[in-house]
């Protein structure tokens, strides 16, 4: 199918490109030169960009498809302009078996829209005791593997789980969390958890992880990326390590850039998140690391979670947010704050989550694989139940206006969605 | 115009015309707020020897479901017992029958009272309920729309006014 | 999601959640409210007739014989009929979700709910979900608020003391899991009291309590000196186990309320705890009997402002 976009703004965060012209797909490539095209979209007025890539997405298969299935998240996350998308192991059973990444894959694959790259299980299920067979796991398709949200408590099983990890040089995505001190906390451990008498996680509980992490890292040499930054003192830590040259990644949530402990409000389970939202200094520092590069790229965590599960008292809520639809919107909104250009902008969530992935896609150039969305900047839609596609309704941001509607979502030279 | 009655005068006249009746045993119970002024008039005027009872008819009046708790809610205080007494119930004004209604039922929940007289300042038409008082200081023609009040001023004199109001 | 949800379109008091957000004039008015109540405690009749043909639902998540009682004796006073729901043992233990089993009781022609329940917010939860005409009194949630609680110690506090400007009040104990202790610490910064002190280790004063307006002592013997007014918390046995503090003995030492600490308040100090004591934890019987102690009257208090509360919540408009 060789397809032709015409006359879009063309922006290429991992070349600068930002010019309006044409796109030309053909074989599920970008190509050079424009032969005759079976189909043209007119992009006039829309941005063309690489599609975009989300680095945590819970599709909620297997074991949790009263929540979401993989035709609903995968349709939700084309409509999202997301074309390649990470899944977390915490399924249920978790992704530690090479039988149920395969059954992923194909299931994925066969539905035909976004790719799916499946993040294995660290240890056995989850629980931070035994090792999985990581090698089985990464020939069934694992790019990485993780913890989810399940910490390690055991300090020397974390040790083993990286010097195996990097025997094979398998990337490991951690959460920073020390188990212990954020055990039975769901707030940020400050003023606002205090007036509403919320256990509360300090933000301590992500530094101490890290610079345990650091300490793994450079005995180790494991290639590490920490998932959902949380706080500024961590943000500082983070630069130093890098500064020092240490070989990590690391992102930041979606819902981070822009919400901080302040919108739980009278106890909107909505904003029941972990990492928790910390103070408006955390979010300013985190809107600010992920502007100059200490933290490599913007994810969505998307998590369904039905509507009973959040028509709870705060501490009994599920925690979660549904991500995939709004991850544009949001990453424009942090982008406009923080006075960046749109290539600037789009890189966190394409070129740079592709580099962390070490994927092809996320880049327009010939070769590239042809996969990118086409959104309007400018057009206004409230997120309502009916807006969203995902079964998960569950956002903070109910009920309120953003910026930045998908029209068009190719995937390998296909057109997977269109609105 | 109604030319309303001075208020000063009809309470002179109250007392003279109370005087007769009052026993040493009589007991007065003034319904806040008009009519609690009017009854620490009348009990000074009469010298009466048992202390004043004061009612606040708050916990008691008939529209609560629609108005909501009163304003300002005063404690009722009746120093004595009502058991078996002949109280003479003061008021301001008498209108639809309501407060006294609503008195008459806070008096029972405090005792059995062997008799009570009620005495208002002034009476006009619009009995809702059949209450009547004993003694009436005078009869008010209020135009519709309006309500007849009375006002202390900071000096404690006593004075009827007519105000916008149901 | 900004909008107080404790006050309709009218600014009156619709539901009665926490004190955090009530205007100091709602205030106000429900002390004097209750301070009418009293004259209604006194007589031999204790009741009047407001509150006839309302349904007053205890639903009650937490075990609280004494909480409960004292509701229920309150809205009896108003002649409300109360039904007592101790969910520990029903629907909910089988799974219903607190909302599901509060839509059951509103199916039932609940007027009011007061509700206990282990996890903060569960009050406003309640609150978002109820009938127009039905109200919601918080009577504790998780370790967020005691409003009633609150309510009474504030009456209690402008019965002996008249004014609230000028009063030290210190607080001792368990702040940290204390939702007491909040709903008193928003009552007395809103109603102008210029010192509020609470006093405990390190462990048991929370991270945020600066924030709200307070002074922390570490030391009882810097905290008490001065203090017109003494609150003692309960120290629960779940704090020894939790890593929080090492035994009820060396608590009590450096803060539990005895004779010669009490000392270093001012001579007409008063001693509150809203109950139930732990003897010799934190308060030695001496002082919780003594001449100083307010505690028996706080409990009488409570039913004159859990009445006030009701009236006002449900009075028409």
């Amino acid at each position: 199918m060789k397809l032709l976009i015409r006359n879009g703004r063309v922006v290429d965060p991992k070349s600068g490109r930002d010019a309006v012209g044409d796109v030309f797909v053909a074989d599920g490539r970008i190509a050079a030169a424009a032969g005759t095209p079976d189909r043209t979209i007119d992009a006039k007025g829309l941005v063309v960009a690489p599609g975009f890539i989300d680095l945590a997405a819970r599709l909620r298969e297997p074991g949790y498809e009263y929540k979401a299935t993989l035709e609903s998240e995968m349709d939700a996350a084309v409509a999202g302009g997301v074309t390649s998308l990470a899944c977390p192991p915490d399924t249920d059973p978790p992704l530690d078996e090479p039988g149920l990444v395969d059954m992923l894959r194909r299931r994925a694959k066969a539905l035909s829209r976004a790719r799916v790259y499946p993040v294995g299980a660290l240890t056995v299920k989850l629980a931070g005791k035994q090792l999985t067979e990581m090698a089985e796991l990464a020939e069934s398709g694992c790019v990485a593997f993780s913890q989810a949200n399940v910490p390690v408590g055991d300090t020397q099983v974390l040790w083993r789980a990286l010097q195996y990890a990097a025997t094979f040089g398998f990337p490991v995505w951690l959460r920073a969390e020390d188990a212990w001190l954020a055990k039975g906390g769901v707030a940020h451990d400050g003023e606002v958890a205090t007036r509403l008498g919320l256990a509360g996680i300090p933000a301590f509980a992500e530094t101490i992880a890290l610079a345990q992490l650091f300490e793994l890292v450079r005995a180790t040499g494991a290639r590490v990326h920490i998932c959902r930054m949380s706080s500024a003192a961590g943000v500082a830590l983070l630069r130093r390590a890098r500064h020092e040259g240490l070989p990590l990644t690391c992102d930041v949530g979606i819902h981070h850039l822009h919400l901080s402990d302040m919108d739980l409000g009278f106890f909107d389970s909505h904003c029941r998140l972990e990492p928790p939202l910390r103070s408006q200094r955390d979010r300013e520092a985190l809107a600010a690391g992920l502007a100059d590069g200490t933290i490599d790229c913007a994810v969505s965590d998307h998590t369904p979670v039905d509507e009973d599960q959040k028509l709870l008292p705060f501490a009994e809520a599920e925690p979660g947010a549904t991500g995939l639809e709004l991850l544009l919107p949001l990453t424009l909104k942090w982008g406009m704050e923080r006075k960046l250009t749109l290539a600037q902008t789009l890189a966190r969530i394409t070129s740079e989550p592709a580099r962390v992935l070490g994927v092809a896609s996320g880049r327009i150039e010939p070769g590239a694989p042809g996969d990118l969305v086409l959104f309007d900047p400018n057009a206004a839609w409230r997120v309502t139940s009916a807006a969203l596609k995902s079964q998960g309704k569950n956002s903070p941001f109910l009920g309120m206006e953003l910026a930045g509607r998908v029209r068009a979502t190719i995937v390998a030279g296909n057109v997977v969605h269109e609105a | 115009m109604t030319k309303l009655p001075d208020a000063e005068r009809l309470c002179q006249q109250l007392a003279r015309e109370l005087k007769a009746q009052v026993k040493p045993s009589t007991a007065m119970i003034g319904i806040h707020t008009g009519g609690a002024w009017l009854a620490e008039r009348l009990h000074a005027a009469l010298g009466l020897q048992e202390p004043l009872g004061l009612l606040d008819i708050a916990f008691y009046r008939d529209d609560y479901a629609k108005q909501g708790l009163a304003k300002d809610p005063k404690r009722s205080k009746i120093p004595f017992d009502v058991e078996g007494r002949d109280l003479l119930l003061v008021d301001d004004v008498l209108h639809t029958g309501r407060t006294v209604r609503a008195a008459i039922n806070e008096l029972f929940d405090y005792g059995r009272p062997a008799s009570i007289a009620l005495v208002v300042l002034a009476e006009r038409d619009g009995r809702q309920l059949p209450v009547c008082a004993q003694r009436a200081g005078a009869k008010v023609d209020v135009p519709a729309g309006m309500r007849l009040r009375l006002k202390r001023d900071a000096q404690g004199r006593l004075s009827l006014e007519l105000e916008r109001g149901a | 999601m900004a909008r107080n949800p404790q006050l309709n379109g009218n600014g009156e008091l619709q539901h009665l959640l926490s004190i955090e957000g009530l205007p100091r004039e709602i205030l106000l008015k429900i002390l004097d409210t209750a301070e009418s109540f009293v004259g209604v405690t006194e007589r031999d009749i204790k009741k009047v007739p407001l509150l006839r043909g309302k349904s007053v639902f205890n639903l009650f998540f937490e075990g609280s014989t004494r909480t409960r009682t004292t509701f229920e004796i309150a809205a009896k006073r108003l002649s409300a009929d109360v039904i007592n729901l101790n969910v520990a043992v029903s629907s909910t233990s089988k799974g219903e979700s607190l909302l599901d089993t509060v839509a059951n009781l509103s199916a039932m022609q609940a007027d009011i709910f007061v509700v206990r329940h282990g996890s903060s917010g569960a009050a406003h939860l309640v609150a978002r979900h109820v009938k127009p005409h039905e109200h919601v009194i918080n009577a504790g949630d998780g370790r967020h608020a005691h409003p009633t609680q609150g309510l009474l110690d504030l009456y209690t506090i402008r019965h002996y003391k008249k004014e609230f400007g000028g009063l030290t009040v210190a607080i001792v104990g368990d702040v940290l899991h204390s939702r007491v202790a909040r709903s008193l610490i928003h009552g007395l910064t809103t109603l102008g009291v210029p010192e509020v002190r609470v006093i405990g280790p390190q462990t048991l004063i929370p991270a945020g309590a600066a924030a709200l307006g307070v002074r922390v002592f570490h030391s009882m013997r810097e905290g008490l000196a001065g203090a017109d007014v003494v609150v003692m918390l309960r120290l629960q046995n779940e704090r020894m186990s939790g890593a929080l503090l090492p035994s009820a003995q060396e608590f009590n030492k450096h803060y539990g309320l005895t004779a010669d600490k009490l000392a270093l308040a001012k001579p007409d100090a008063i001693v509150m705890h809203p109950g139930p004591m732990n003897r010799g934890v934190e308060i030695d019987s001496s002082v919780a009997d003594g001449p100083h102690s307010v505690i028996l009257p706080q409990v009488t208090f409570g039913i004159s402002v859990r009445m006030a509360v009701m009236s006002m919540i449900a009075g028409g408009g």
